[in-house]
């Protein structure tokens, strides 16, 4: 084969059977592994594994984060609903205060209303009675009046007195 | 293409001729410590892999730019490949085989560039490659484990006549790993790039008809890129394989 052969020459074989050119190859070869695995170990793998973790972490903190502000989230929710029931319930205490108080105000009112119209009807009783009373003695005099006047258009003389009595007697009964 | 081209008379291909190691500087003898196409080839990967790796991720970036994901994305692949496949306790063992990765990886890659010297299409290369693989697994399988390691070969699970057989048949197929680990890749890489060249020479040859060597170049290169791909990966997770093997040697 080509063994014996250098570099061109060994153009007819295979160029990989050239054992002449394996000590080359092998050198160069090892040279590249250990530069690789410097560059690889030393410098570009910590530095990507860096990047991916500090990734990881960020991603990882941000969802905490936010898990949390949810949770506050639905704190200042609850908060706001209580805080809403709790006005619920204030107002509804006050309307039930204010609907008390008109109450008892009306009826203070009311009383003095009742009060008043009492009064007033007794005093419109009494006048009533006194206009009564006065109605009653018109109607005595008038009666007696004309009586007289009847009496003396008969000619019949009868004193006033005694008529006035007659008519006064008659009215009683 | 030279080649072709010169050879009017006789079909004067030399689809070889690409994987010959030159010196880069003259044209002596190749010693151990010449610099040829290898080391050229060799520092380009290394350059390439510096630049996605290194200058990619130099932002630190929280939200990736483009070089840092595929960065990222190419640690990932490989970091999720050792821990899937060799375990957690072989995530140990993770810059070593991102290291073989981001050899073959580019190299294949970068050998598929026109007038490239492919450097994993070198049995030497390939094969130090897998001898330090089968190395290390051995080495770290009996550190870890001592003779248990051996049990590796030894099926308790099989019925034990069977076992002395089946116990040789492990042996032997634990010894040819390395071969198979190697020759693997290199054969894939090199017959490919061969293919092409004898498409290529074809092409200069034919004329006008050379339209169909064309299209098959294309299609050859397509499928090229596939494999150089696909060997790559097949190279590490083989590693992988053979690690978790030597980290966990019970069947």
């Amino acid at each position: 084969m080509a063994t014996e052969a250098q570099g061109a020459e060994s153009a007819a074989g295979m160029p990989q059977l050239d054992f002449a050119t394996f000590p080359n190859q092998v050198f160069w070869l090892v040279v590249t592994l250990v530069a690789l695995y410097l560059i690889l170990s030393r410098v570009a793998l910590p530095r990507i594994a860096a990047v991916l973790a500090e990734r990881r972490g960020s991603i990882t903190n941000d969802i905490a984060a936010a898990e949390e502000l949810g949770l506050r989230a639905r704190e200042a929710e609850t908060a706001y609903q209580k805080a809403l029931a709790d006005a619920r319930a204030e107002a509804g205490r006050i309307v039930v205060k204010a609907r008390a108080e008109i109450q008892k105000d009306l009826d203070a009112a009311v009383a003095r209303a009742d009060t008043e119209i009492a009064a007033k009807a007794v005093e419109s009783q009494e006048r009533i009675a006194a206009i009564r009373a006065s109605a009653a003695a018109s109607v005595g005099e008038v009666a007696r009046e004309v009586a007289r006047e009847i009496v003396q258009a008969f000619g019949t003389g009868a004193d006033g007195r005694s008529v006035a009595a007659a008519v006064t007697q008659r009215m009683k009964g | 293409m030279a080649e072709s081209a010169e050879g009017e008379a006789g079909f004067a291909i030399h689809p070889m001729d690409q994987f010959i190691v030159r010196p880069l500087f003259g044209d002596g003898p190749v010693h151990w410590y010449t610099v040829t196409n290898v080391t050229l080839w060799m520092a380009l990967t290394v350059l390439v892999v510096s630049l996605l790796l290194v200058v990619g991720s130099r932002g630190r970036v929280l939200v990736p730019s483009r070089m840092q994901s595929v960065a990222e994305l190419l640690y990932g692949f490989v970091y999720k490949m050792v821990e899937d496949v060799a375990g957690k306790d072989g995530a140990r063992y993770f810059p070593y085989i991102m290291t073989v990765f981001c050899f073959v990886l580019p190299a294949n890659v970068l050998g598929l560039l026109p007038m490239s010297f492919t450097t994993t299409s070198h049995i030497a290369v390939t094969a130090v490659l897998a001898v330090a693989v089968f190395a290390s697994v051995t080495a770290i399988g009996f550190l870890k484990h001592g003779t248990h390691f051996l049990g590796l070969f030894w099926i308790s699970s099989a019925p034990l006549p069977l076992r002395p057989v089946l116990a040789v048949i492990e042996v032997l197929s634990y010894f040819v790993r390395p071969v198979s680990h190697s020759i693997r890749l290199a054969g894939n890489m090199m017959a490919g790039h061969a293919v092409i060249k004898v498409f290529a020479g074809f092409a200069g040859a034919l004329g006008v008809a050379s339209v169909f060597p064309v299209v098959a170049i294309t299609a050859v290169y397509g499928l090229e890129v596939l494999v150089a791909f696909i060997q790559a990966y097949v190279f590490t997770i083989l590693t992988c394989v053979y690690l978790r093997d030597a980290l966990h040697p019970s069947h």
